[in-house]
């Protein structure tokens, strides 16, 4: 039986399955799996750092810093790599921990001096966009074998269809972030906490560890997706992932996470991307449009998606009333 | 019982908050297999005892002993491990996660740190049928059940932690009749299971029907300690209160010398909202009290707000009587004179950060426009003159209200409506969670009010003591649907409660 509270999801995933159709019936060459591959290969980053962001709006806060991190990621590997002939196998780490620790310290600042993460995490997206161009205010382009054996190799399967490495490593991470919501008590302590902070205290929950770990585990998503976005684009340039975050935020809304906290799901995240991926390819199919749409599209539908969401929590609690 | 040890002892508590006595000298203990209410008025330090208990507030001196043992309390976490736990009004769980979640959070059964969720689905449902005879569905969301299931569902959670003390603070407030008595029966059925119940409540029946034992705390002193059956019920109220009482049957209640009550300041016809309420008729004169009696959800708020035009109305006319004027919406009603002091103050009232006298003046401002402000000297005088009037404590105007008792926050809330001299006061629950005196000295302006000024209410209460002492007329509602109009004589605790209960009435 279906649950009601299942709801948003159904209606994320039926939006994405109508767009596709509807893109299928339009386009010749549209119904093909590797288009929805394609999906995936160029939204892999993206889809890696939404999963980081709807545990934090899943926990009530938000993080504006995914962007710039993305950015000062691909920009500390292409110095590092280029410039200083360090091994991948050193850098990956590097800027992973270096993502994790950004985000550390950015939770430990909400925590315990209690400010709001809207501009905590806005103060950490200046930061490290600006740290990008203390390294080069140029772009620093990747010549080295692994990362362009990375960028380049094709994980075929059936069907002569193919997807890329990231692909790969943002499934993963869709699989491990599905796990951790819901089979570890770190995740669940994240839903409480976002269902009522103040209860989630007087429940006895660890409520600074995971308010921490929250932005630690969004800081090391976005580094990861950095890391993938230079895979993406072989290249460090301080305005990557120009207003990244947003997008992230976009797709975890129209995924069915409530902004306000304590209810939300990974796979609708999942889909929440996929539907602004096939928004952009039936944009490109279309072929006369300007790519402006896209945002165009995405916002006509963050409207509904906001509104039908208010509808749907202002009948739930008035059925209580 | 006597020859038992207690198994929680609180000796010599004190707390200091800057400025404040809190705490001083107080003293608790707490038996196995009993319930043992705490009693006070709003500040006499019930909640920072409880706050302590808890390991919320840390106690500058004193020991707390369990089982013999002093502990030392760091945090609500460490609290909840020794076996206190505590069920709030306001109920601490998460409404987002399902019922079963919210009583294993934190303590999941897991394999190799994976939560089994079947495990824990059907160990909520064992444990809820059990030991306290609930069927529901588990895996449902918190927020889909009333407030009553909820609070059982944190006993629940409470008792599976294996607590040995169980702190209920006011759990009835917010129940109707049939669920507190459920409750009660939980109730008792713990303590004769051994647990050790503190219980904290406004209601002076529950008090008696419940506890074996009553601590008194007054201004942050402690008062005694007595048996509930020693203790008659007047030696109560005045001891918390430190004085003699008359107020509580010092209402004169004469319709003699009463003038204008037949002049109708507004009048409803048929009015009603489909699914709300049911269509109704209901005319309040002016200079009149008409009260509001039925249970929790029997639509006494809804046909308040109808009164307030918040709501749409979608059948029947609102009608003032002396201009023919309609209400339609909330600021059509405030221009016509009518006020609304809502029954939670918490989110529809008070401003916390704001002083007494800035939550004083706040309606009155609005009224004038943002850009006329009311000069200072005047604001001041307004204050003053109802702080005095009202009797409100502290006396500071510069006082942040949120440093104050819940009845004086209510005080504060009537104060801001009374000085925009409304025709009509619409009161819902204006003496809920607050203590004996401050409730007689609301009921007291109420009757003077009406009397002197002809202000007429509309006056919402759940309890019945107190509709039936302050009301010239009572009408009840029973199931979202207005049942009877009881008037001068007929109103008696008795007959009211009878009508609600649906006793004998005939009557339409």
């Amino acid at each position: 039986m279906l649950k009601k509270q299942y709801l948003p999801i159904i209606v994320t995933v039926a939006l994405f399955m109508v767009m596709f159709v509807a893109g299928a019936f339009r386009y010749t060459g549209f119904f093909s799996l590797q288009v929805l591959l394609n999906l995936l290969i160029d939204n892999a980053f993206l889809l890696i750092v939404a999963i980081g962001m709807t545990f934090v709006i899943i926990s009530g806060g938000i993080d504006l810093s995914v962007g710039s991190m993305i950015a000062l990621t691909t920009m500390v590997s292409a110095s590092l790599i280029q410039n200083v002939g360090w091994s991948p196998w050193v850098v990956i780490p590097l800027v992973l921990m270096i993502g994790a620790t950004f985000g550390c310290a950015m939770g430990a600042l909400i925590h315990y001096f209690n400010i709001q993460p809207f501009i905590v995490t806005l103060a950490g997206m200046f930061l490290a966009r600006g740290l990008c161009y203390v390294i080069s205010i140029n772009t620093i382009t990747i010549n080295n074998t692994f990362y362009m054996s990375m960028a380049q190799t094709k994980i075929h399967l059936p069907g002569g269809n193919f997807i890329s490495i990231s692909v790969l490593i943002a499934l993963v991470a869709v699989a491990i972030g599905i796990y951790v919501a819901h089979y570890t008590r770190f995740g669940r302590n994240v839903y409480a906490l976002g269902g009522s902070e103040q209860s989630a205290v007087l429940m006895g929950l660890p409520v600074a560890r995971t308010k921490i770990l929250v932005y630690t585990l969004s800081g090391f998503c976005s580094a990861l997706s950095g890391v993938v976005f230079t895979f993406y684009m072989l290249s460090g340039y301080g305005l990557h992932a120009n207003g990244l975050e947003l997008d992230a935020i976009a797709a975890v809304v129209i995924g069915g996470t409530l902004l306000t906290g304590g209810v939300g799901y990974i796979a609708g995240t999942f889909f929440g991307v996929m539907i602004q991926g096939v928004i952009q390819t039936i944009i490109s199919f279309e072929g006369t449009l300007s790519s402006w749409w896209t945002k165009i599209v995405i916002g006509l539908l963050l409207f509904s998606f906001i509104v039908f969401q208010r509808i749907f929590t202002t009948r739930r609690s008035s059925r209580r009333g | 019982m006597e020859e038992q040890r207690p198994i929680l002892q609180m000796t010599d508590i004190h707390k200091q908050f800057p400025g404040v006595k809190a705490l001083s000298n107080v003293q608790f203990r707490l038996f196995p297999g009993e319930v043992h209410a705490l009693m006070g008025e709003n500040g006499a330090g019930k909640s920072t005892l409880i706050k302590v208990l808890t390991g919320v507030y840390a106690n500058d001196q004193g020991t707390v002993e369990l089982e013999g043992r002093t502990i030392s309390l760091q945090s609500p976490q460490n609290a909840v491990e020794l076996g206190i736990s505590t069920v709030y009004q306001e109920v601490n769980l998460c409404p987002n996660l399902s019922v079963a979640e919210n009583i294993f959070i934190g303590r999941e059964p897991r394999r190799y740190g994976r939560i089994l969720w079947k495990e824990i689905n059907r160990r909520a449902s064992q444990l809820l049928k059990e030991r306290l005879q609930l069927q529901i569905d588990v895996t449902k969301p918190l927020h889909s059940y009333s407030v009553a299931i909820q609070q059982l569902i944190a006993i629940a959670r409470a008792l599976d932690v294996s607590a040995k003390v169980l702190i209920l603070d006011e759990p009835t407030s917010s129940l109707d009749q049939n669920e507190v008595k459920q409750l009660f029966q939980i109730m008792n059925q713990l303590k004769n299971e051994g647990l050790a119940i503190l219980f904290v409540t406004h209601f002076l029946d529950q008090v008696y029907e419940m506890s074996d034992r009553i601590t008194i705390l007054r201004n942050g002193e402690f008062v005694g300690e007595y048996l509930a059956k020693d203790l008659p019920r007047i030696d109560l109220v005045s001891k918390m209160i430190g004085k003699e009482l008359h107020m509580l049957e010092d209402i004169p209640k004469t319709t003699e010398g009463r003038i204008g009550m037949d002049e109708v300041l507004i009048q409803a016809t048929a009015l009603g909202r489909q699914g709300v309420i049911a269509p109704f008729s209901l005319q309040i004169g002016k200079g009149e009290v008409v009260g509001l009696a039925g249970l929790l959800g029997s639509g006494r708020t809804e046909l308040a707000r109808l009164f307030f035009g918040a709501d749409r109305t979608d059948q029947g006319e609102l009608k003032l009587g002396d201009v023919g004027g309609t209400v339609q919406s909330p600021k059509q009603a405030i221009n016509q004179g009518i006020a609304f002091c809502s029954e939670n103050r918490k989110t529809e009232g008070i401003i916390e950060n704001l002083t007494i006298r800035e939550n004083i003046i706040l309606a009155l401002q609005a009224n004038r426009g943002l850009f006329r402000t009311i000069p200072r000297k005047k604001q001041d005088e307004i204050a003053e003159e109802y702080i005095k009037k009202l009797n409100i404590k502290p006396s500071n105007p510069e006082h942040l209200v949120k440093n104050l008792s819940g009845g004086n926050q209510q005080k504060v809330i009537l104060a801001r409506w009374l000085i925009m001299q409304p025709k009509l006061l619409i009161l819902d629950e204006p003496t809920r969670g607050i203590d004996v005196g401050t409730k007689a000295e609301i009921q007291k302006l109420v009757i003077s009010l009406s009397r002197e000024q002809q202000m007429s209410f509309l006056f919402i209460s759940s309890e019945l003591e107190e509709v039936v002492r302050v009301s010239d007329r009572i009408a009840i509602l029973r199931d979202r649907k207005k049942i009877q109009e009881m008037n001068g004589q007929e109103i008696s605790q008795h007959n009211v409660l009878q009508a609600i209960a649906g006793g004998n009435s005939t009557h339409g």
